[in-house]
C-alpha cells in the first residue's frame, strides 16, 4: 500500500516535473516576448506543484529521499510521467495542443484530488487547482484562436491534435496502483474523468474548427509504468546533467 | 487590425491596481491581438510578483496626449500660482489623512 501510495505521487510530481522542463526549453525562443513569459510562469507553477508532489513522495517512501534526489537521480525507467508530457516541443502548434490536452485533464483530476481522503493530497491539489485553472483557460483560448485562425494555423493545429491523440488514452487508463488508490479512497477514479474530458475538450475542439479524433482510437500507453519513449532519457540527460556530473552540488 | 495592414500585434498601455481602494496605475506595455489576450499577458507579464488585484488594459492608439511642444503653455503658467495650494488654510488636528 505504501508502495503504491509512493507510486501515485511520483505520477502527480513527475507529470509537472517533466512538463515544466519541456516549457523551460521555450524560454528565450517564444514566439513573442508575451508567450515567452507566459510559458516560463507556467513551468514555474508545475516546478512548485512537482516540489510538493515529491517532497511528500519521499516522506511516503521513508528511505530519506528528497525532492531534489527523487527529481535529479532516477533514471527514466523509475519516471511515472504520461508519455504525453514528454513529447518534443515541436512548433509552437504541437506545444500549445499538449498544454491544452494535458491542462484540461489535470484540472479535472486536481478537483477530484481536493476531495482525497488524504489531507496532504488534498492540499497539495487545492493549490494547484488555482493555478492550473488558469493555466487551462489560457491553453483553451488559444486552441480556439489559433485552430480557427487562418489556413496555416489551422492545419497546424489539426496536425498537432492527430500528432498527440493516440497519447491522451492514457490519461484514464486504470491499473493496480490507481485500483489500490481508489479503494483505500486516497484518490478518485481516474476512469471516471474520462467522459467529462472528451465532452468539454470536444467541446473546445469544435469551437475551435478542429476534427476531433475517434475516442476509441488505438492509443499508447507504459509511461505510469515506467515505459517510456525515446525523448525522456534525452529531457533527464539535460535536466540531470550538473547533480550527476557533481553529485551533491549545492548553490 | 483594420485600419493596419500591418501583422504586428497592436500595443496595449497596462493599468494594475495595487489594492482595492487605491486607483490602477500605468505600469508599461505589451503587444496582444485584442483585449482578452491583453489581458492574459498583462497578468503574466506584470503581475508575477504579486502585483495586483485587478487589471485596465487600453489600445496604446486609443490614448490622446498632450504635445511635449505645448509645455510652456499647458504648465507653467500654474507655477506661479501658489495660492491654488491649499496650504494657507489652518486644518483641524483631527484631521489625518489629508
Amino acid at each position: 500500500m505504501l508502495d503504491d501510495k509512493f507510486d501515485y505521487l511520483l505520477r502527480l510530481g513527475d507529470n509537472a516535473l517533466v512538463l515544466s522542463q519541456r516549457l523551460t526549453e521555450w524560454v528565450g525562443k517564444g514566439p513573442a516576448l508575451e508567450e515567452d513569459m507566459a510559458l516560463a510562469n507556467t513551468a514555474l507553477d508545475l516546478i512548485g506543484q512537482a516540489r510538493l508532489w515529491l517532497g511528500y513522495a519521499g516522506e511516503v517512501e521513508g528511505m530519506g529521499r528528497t525532492e531534489d534526489q527523487l527529481a535529479f537521480l532516477r533514471d527514466a525507467h523509475q519516471f511515472r510521467n504520461l508519455l504525453i508530457v514528454e513529447r518534443p516541443n515541436g512548433g509552437y502548434a504541437d506545444t500549445l495542443m499538449r498544454q491544452y490536452l494535458f491542462d484540461s485533464w489535470h484540472l479535472l483530476l486536481l478537483e477530484q484530488l481536493t476531495r482525497a481522503s488524504d489531507e496532504r493530497i488534498a492540499a497539495i491539489a487545492e493549490k494547484a487547482k488555482k493555478e492550473v485553472t488558469y493555466h487551462l483557460r489560457r491553453s483553451a483560448d488559444l486552441v480556439v484562436r489559433l485552430g480557427d485562425g487562418n489556413q496555416e494555423s489551422h492545419r497546424r493545429m489539426q496536425a498537432a491534435l492527430d500528432e498527440l491523440w493516440v497519447y491522451t488514452g492514457e490519461m484514464f487508463e486504470v491499473d493496480s496502483v490507481d485500483e489500490i488508490l481508489e479503494s483505500h479512497g486516497i484518490a478518485g477514479s481516474v476512469s471516471g474523468l474520462r467522459s467529462p474530458w472528451l465532452a468539454q475538450v470536444g467541446r473546445t475542439l469544435a469551437a475551435a474548427t478542429l476534427n476531433m479524433p475517434p475516442a476509441d482510437a488505438w492509443m499508447q500507453k507504459g509511461g505510469k509504468q515506467g515505459r517510456h519513449g525515446e525523448h525522456l532519457g534525452f529531457l533527464l540527460a539535460e535536466m540531470q546533467f550538473l547533480q550527476r556530473a557533481y553529485p551533491g552540488l549545492q548553490w | 487590425m483594420s485600419k493596419s495592414p500591418s501583422r504586428e500585434w497592436p500595443l496595449w498601455e497596462v493599468f494594475i491596481r495595487s489594492q482595492h481602494g487605491l486607483a490602477h496605475k500605468h505600469v508599461g506595455s505589451l503587444h496582444a491581438p485584442d483585449a482578452e489576450m491583453a489581458v492574459n499577458n498583462a497578468r503574466d507579464v506584470y503581475t508575477r510578483r504579486n502585483e495586483g488585484v485587478g487589471i485596465w488594459v487600453v489600445r496604446a492608439s486609443d490614448i490622446t496626449s498632450s504635445s511635449p511642444g505645448d509645455k510652456a503653455a499647458l504648465f507653467e503658467p500654474s507655477s506661479s500660482k501658489v495660492y491654488r495650494h491649499p496650504t494657507f488654510f489652518p486644518m483641524p488636528e483631527e484631521v489625518k489623512n489629508l
